[in-house]
Parts: C-alpha cells; structure tokens; sequence
C-alpha cells in the first residue's frame, strides 16, 4: 500500500511540475498576478508530494518490504538500520528520486526564502525549475520507477554493494545531490534573468546567496566523498581522478567562478552577461555529472546502471535543458549591453583573473574526462586518461591562481596600485618564503612550493582581515560576516594545500610478515602480533593487529580489517587508520599465504587536513550565507542603499 | 585607456588562459595517454617500456605468488581467448582480484615480453566484467553477445588460447 501511496505521490508531483512550470512563467509575461501567485503554492505542493514519495520509499526499505523491485535488488534483511535507511538512495532509482526531492526542495525554498523578490522574477524562476523538475520527474516515472512491484516477493534481497556500507558514503550523496541540484536556482536565476531581459546589482544580490549555499555544500559532498575513498577503498590515496570525481570537481570548479564574478556584478555591476553564462554552465555540468555516472557511459566504481534506454533519456533532457538555456542566451544576451568600467589591476581584475583561470582548470578536466568516450566513437580507440594528464594541466594552473588569491582580496575596486597590496601583503609573502625555504631544505621543490602556497593563502586571509580591523577591536567586529566567510573560505583553502602537500611526501611499503614480525617504515616499527576471525552483523572478518613503535615507545595498535559479506560474494578492505592530526599512521591487511600476512603500510603526512581545510572552506561559505545583507527577505537595514535597479517586492 | 582597450584587453588575457589550458592539454596528452590493449594485440601495438593497460581474464590455475625481499609479488597469465600474456605485480592484489575473472592491469611490456603492472584493477563484483575485456572477447570471437549473456568466466582458459609466451 506505502508504495503505491509512493507511485501516486510522484506522479502527481509531475502533474503540479507542470503547471508549475505553466502558469508562472504564462503570467510573467501577461502580467497575470493570480497565475504568477499560483507558483509558490505549487512549488511547495511539488515539494510536498516528492517527499512523500521519498519517505514511502525509504519506509519500504526500513521496512525490508521485498514485493518492491528496488528493495529486493538492494537491501537485505540483516543489513543495519542505518544503512537500510541510507540505502534509498544507494541505487539508481532511489538517487535520482532524491535528486528530485533536492530540486523540489530547492523550488520550495525560493517560494519560502524569496519573498522580498520582484512577483515577476519570483514567478518566473518558480517556473523555470518547475520546468527542469517535470523533465527529472518524467524521466523517474518511464524509465526508473523505484515503486515497481515484484511477484512472488523473494524470501529476502540481495544487498547494497558493501562499499556503499558506510557512514561516510551513506551521506556523501545527499550532500552532493544539495549542492548540484543547488545550483539549479542560479541556472533557473539566469534564465529568468535573460527572459527579463535585465540583470543587474539587485540580480548579482540575489543569486549570491543560493550559489553560495549551493557551493557549500557541494564542497562539503565532494570532500566526503573523498574521505571515503581514502578510508574505504585502502588505496592510501584521496583523489583518483575518476571520472565520477571530475564530474563533481567540474560544477565546483565553475560554481566557484560564479561565486566570484557575482560579487562583481552585485558591487560593481559589471560582467553581468559572464555571470549568466557562469551560472548556466554551472547547473549544465551538474546535469553532465548526473548524466555520465547514471547513464553507466562512464567505467567508474559508482556506475551502477547500465542501461542504454536510460542513457539517452538523460541525454536528451540534459541537451533540452543546457541547449534550450543557451539558445535563450544566445538571442537575449546581445540586447544587455556591457557595463562597469575597470583598471586591469583592480578588485574586479582579480575577480576576472580567478575566472579565467578557474574556468580553463574547468576546460582541461572536462577534456581529459571525456576524450576518452569521443576517442571511443569515434576512432574505436580504447584508452584512458588517467592522473598524469591531470596533474600536468590543473597543477600548473592552480599556481597562478593560489599566487592571486591572496592579492585579490587587498585590492581597492575600480582601480588599485599592486604597490599598496604588496605593502600590506609583505609579511604574508615573507612567511610564505620562509616556509618554503624550510621545507626546500627538507623536501624537493614540490612539496615545498606546496607549502608556501598554503602559507601564502593563510598569511593572506589574516593580512586581510587584520587589514581591515587596522589593530581596532571594534573595527574587527565590525568587519561584516560575507567578508570574514571569504578570508575563512581563502585560509581553508589553504590548509587544504598543506595537505595536499603533504601528501605529496607520503611513503607507503608492503610487506610479507609473520607474526610476530615487525618492518619499519617512517621511522616507527610495526610488529604484526596476530591475525584472528570475527563476525559482523552482515559479514565475517579477519582482523589484524598491528603495534606501531618508535623508538620503543607504543604508538598506537592498528587492526585493519578484511569483511566478507556472503549475501553479495564480495571482499572489503577496512583501513586502519590513526591520526596525530599531523600524519596518519595507515595499514591495510591483504591476503594470507602459509601463516603469513600481506600488509600494506603507508605513514601520510598531513592527510587530514585536506578534508579538514575543505571543511573550513564550506564553513566559510555558511558564514558569508549568514550575512544579514546577502538574505533576500530579511528587511534591508538601508533602504537608501539599495542599487538603482532593484524593485520594491 | 579607453573602454575599446580594456576589453581587447579582457579579450586578451581571456585568450590567453585558454590558449594555456589548451597547450596544456595537447602536451599532457601526448604523453599521457593509455591505451587499452587486450593480450592478442599485444604483439602488434605495444611499445617496450611505454604505459599501456592490458585487459583480459586471469587464467585458471596461473597464478603464482611470492615474495622478493619481504614484498609481496604475484605473476600471472592473462587471456582474451587469443593469446596470453604473463603479468608480474609486486604489492598487494584488490580484494577482487580472482582467477577466472576479468581484471585491467596497468603496466609496460619488459623486453623479454612479460608485463610489468603497476596498478591492477578490478573493483566490482564478482559478476562485473570490465568493459574493454568484453569488447576484447568479442573481437576475438569466444563470445558472441547476441546469444546472450557471456559464458561463466572460469571456462575460459579451457578455449586453449595460444600462448604468446
């Protein structure tokens, strides 16, 4: 019954989407107000209905209830609770109905957050994401229904993928779903804004805090997706340029850039046309990222449906959507003409300068994920691109920019002296040089230039606030929060350099012991003492134990794990891994000959603060969001200063 | 400066970074590449010494595991229904890692015609075929996907397959 209930919910949530989409952007054109006060109603009815079905679902799987398709396939009546709630969406059916629920959401939110929008705009962006909405919903409701029924019920399911089994990867996709389907507001922002044919201050206002919102947490997605990998698949390495993980990187990567040029159009009302284009961009690789891992194209561990139908339906809606959008700016665009004048060394130069840099990292990874599908069409060639090609084209344009985005924030608007920012950036540059000298010392030049970016991103973020505060505690707590969230987002940045750094110096060994045996690796000794068997609540494991030395003195005891999860036939690696907050000390237990272990050893310098500085960097967003002047609704503490363009709601 | 200056200024320096990116890129690709080649055309494209991935099934009963001062190694055969070739690793094999079944290894051909990898890869569940070995099995005509689904995997290394070495 709860999943017909489901059916019906989602079914009906098409039907609102469409008028959704309907009457709203019908009135903003007649200028009919009872159609364009239809929108909000409907968005939160959509929303209403999506997350009814949503909750169905998830209730049939905390449920175990078999005589639904979806559930046999991917659940299992022994499997925890936890991880039978967060398998709802551990599946194809089930994460593209949570996408939906994230868009309704987002719908939703504008109908909620948006009242102090002009009607005409509100109704329109309603509209606009009612209209992505019905494409998802219809695209759910033909080829991916998650309430199909199964007859005779099977006596129990087949499980989740064991890797999915965990409480990283068990929210990894909400919060990445949050900030792709996120975006859709900028896209949906930029969309109303071409049929307006206007995009001014006001605007930049406006889609700043959504985008904001947006990024933070797609920063915080992609940053526990890559904790997972770290942990999960025991490879010792964070990022593997995956397909799946490029198709994350590249929304953030343009989302940032948005982030930036809508602070220009919002101060100085300049590159207005850019910013359109960024935000559609942004939203169209967020699309491109749901098309290649749920179409099955790409060849990725996260590919769990392959099914041509699929592919093409995503693919047509996907060149509905980013076709449609870019026709649209392609005809209203010419009409906005250019604005806001500039010196090339200025605070919007050094917006532009991200920009650019941001979206060429953004041009060579879409190169690098996706040759490989057109070298496969066609020329028949079976190849891959792996880390090399990317390290060899992002890194060196990820200097550049980590060089300016110290400098940027120093700089006056309109037009400034690189005289004065290198007067207030000098003790910032002096620490990063020491830094860098110390490390070159230690290390090779990689790694230290590593660190003294980190440390010029740092000493930057704190120059600039300082600057501001000019040694006042009242100027200091004066310093509005949007631009305490930039320094904080800048000097997470930072820390996650350090960590990359870091990692660059990490050492790994493998080894054949006995127990009782000990290897050396990183200056500690690790002596293997035994290996046992154990049971899980769905698995059987062997665990070892491992007491890390230095120098006679106990470090820590380590018991990486193997799992064997019967249901799916499948072996997991369980890490083990502890951290001083400096380094994480990291064992990994393979297989087992004659009484002997195969252990993979691996000391990773600074490890942690890759993910920890994403963590600020998200932080830093959320801080910039509470500035009460970015919140569209809250009553505008000075009328008077708001920009010439921006209508009374 | 004039407005005219500042955007083919703009226009420039926008230039400028795509035209970076793009070498960038050219340049990375030349060198970065990785083919995918199954055994039986390994004769004909591989280049001594240069990265490439090969692809296949492990053949039943080839695998042969050591140790070289205290690291662990392995060595075995891997098919497409062709021809074979012997692979060398040194390090531990994923948790996959099967006889019988599909695996894509990364490596470079030694001169005396092994395969030294550097990476092996197989990730999925056991009933997981890499796409590439699929594609190679077909070539080699042991599978023929319009009757269905390919034969169990263990069978393979019955079909005889000659030896490349």
């Amino acid at each position: 019954m709860i999943p017909e209930l489901g059916h019906f919910a989602l079914a009906l949530a098409f039907a609102i989407a469409v008028a959704q989409a309907a009457l709203p952007l019908w009135g903003a054109q007649t200028r009919d107000a009872r159609l364009m006060a239809a929108g909000p109603a409907l968005a939160a009815g959509q929303f209403l209905a999506v997350l009814t079905a949503f909750f169905a679902l998830m209730w049939s799987y905390a449920v175990s209830d078999f005589s639904v398709v979806n559930v046999a396939e991917n659940s299992h009546s022994l499997k925890p609770l936890l991880y039978k709630l967060t398998g709802t969406w551990g599946n194809h059916e089930g994460s593209l109905l949570l996408w939906c629920t994230m868009l309704a959401g987002c719908g939703a939110a504008v109908a909620g957050f948006g009242r102090g929008l002009p009607t005409a705009l509100r109704a329109r962006v309603i509209g606009v994401l009612g209209l992505v909405a019905a494409g998802f919903l219809l695209f759910a409701l033909t080829t991916s229904n998650p309430f199909d029924r199964l007859w005779p019920p099977p006596d129990d399911g087949r499980d989740l993928n064991p890797l999915l089994q965990d409480p990283g990867l068990a929210f990894h996709p909400p919060l990445l779903y949050a900030g792709y389907v996120g975006f859709s507001v900028a896209f949906a922002f930029a969309v109303a804004a071409l049929i307006e044919g206007r995009v001014d201050a006001a605007w930049g206002r406006w889609v700043r805090p959504w985008t904001l919102a947006a990024w933070s947490l797609l920063t915080g997605g992609i940053a526990l997706g890559s904790w997972w990998a770290y942990y999960e698949l025991g490879w010792g390495g964070y990022w593997f340029w995956d397909p799946v993980e490029n198709a994350s990187l590249l929304p953030w990567l343009t989302g940032t850039a948005l982030l930036h040029s809508a602070i220009v159009v919002e101060k100085r009302d300049a590159l207005r046309i850019w910013t359109v284009l960024l935000a559609i961009a942004t939203f169209s690789f967020s699309l491109l990222g749901t098309f290649l891992v749920r179409s099955g194209v790409l060849n990725s561990v996260h590919a769990f449906a392959n099914d041509p139908a699929r592919g093409l339906f995503i693919l047509v809606l996907l060149a509905l959507t980013i076709g449609g959008a870019l026709a649209l700016f392609a005809w209203r665009a010419p009409g906005m003409a250019p604005t806001g004048l500039f010196a090339p060394i200025s605070r919007e130069g050094a917006l532009v300068l991200n920009n650019i840099l941001l979206c060429s990292m953004a041009a060579v990874v879409a190169t690098g994920t996706m040759y490989p599908l057109f070298a496969d069409f066609l020329f028949g060639h079976k190849l891959s691109v792996g880390a090399p090609f990317f390290n060899a084209t992002v890194l060196p344009l990820a200097a550049p920019l980590l060089a300016a985005m110290a400098v940027g924030p120093v700089l006056a608007w309109k037009r400034a002296r690189l005289e004065e920012a290198a007067r207030r950036l000098w003790p910032a540059a002096l620490v990063a040089a020491a830094v860098g000298l110390a490390a070159g010392f230690g290390w090779s030049a990689v790694p230290a230039l590593g660190f003294a970016g980190a440390a010029w991103l740092i000493g930057g973020a704190v120059v600039d606030i300082a600057g501001r505060a000019r040694w006042s505690m009242a100027r200091l707590a004066g310093i509005p929060r949007a631009a305490w969230g930039g320094a904080v987002a800048h000097a997470g940045l930072g820390v996650t350099v350090a960590g990359i750094a870091g990692m660059t110096l990490a050492v790994d060994r493998s080894v054949l012991l006995h127990p009782g045996e000990s290897a050396g690796l990183g200056g500690y000794d690790w002596r293997l003492i035994a290996v046992a068997d154990g049971r899980g609540p769905n698995f059987s494991l062997r665990q070892a134990r491992i007491e890390v030395t230095r120098s006679g003195d106990h470090v820590v005891t380590l018991t990486p794990q193997r799992r064997f999860y019967p249901v799916q036939r499948m072996t997991t690696t369980e890490a083990a891994i502890h951290t001083t907050g400096l380094a994480d000390i990291y064992a990994v237990l393979g297989e087992e000959r004659d009484g002997a272990a195969v252990l993979r050893l691996h000391l990773n310098p600074l490890a942690p603060w890759i993910w920890i500085g994403a963590l600020i960097m998200a932080l830093g967003g959320a801080l910039s969001l509470s500035d009460r002047r970015l919140r569209v609704g809250a009553p505008a503490r000075r009328r008077a200063a708001l920009p010439a363009g921006a209508r009374p709601a | 400066m004039t407005r005219k200056h500042r955007r083919l200024l703009l226009l420039g320096l926008g230039a400028l970074g795509l035209g970076t990116a793009a070498a960038l890129t050219l340049t990375a690709m030349s060198d970065n590449l990785v083919f995918f080649i199954p055994p039986s055309e390994v004769a004909e494209k591989a280049v001594v010494g240069r990265n490439f991935r090969l692809g296949g099934l492990v053949e039943q009963g080839s695998v042969v595991r050591g140790a070289e001062a205290g690291t662990p190694t392995a060595r075995f055969r891997v098919t497409d229904g062709a021809a074979t070739i012997t692979v060398t690793y040194s390090g531990i094999l994923p948790d996959l890692f099967r006889e019988g079944q599909g695996v894509v290894t990364l490596g470079a051909l030694q001169p005396d015609g092994t395969f030294r990898a550097s990476e092996v890869l197989a990730r999925h569940d056991e009933t997981y075929m890499p796409p590439e070995v699929a594609a190679a099995l077909k070539r080699t005509g042991h599978w023929d996907p319009a009757k269905g689904a390919p034969p169990p995997a263990t069978s393979w290394n019955t079909l005889d397959p000659k030896r490349v070495n």
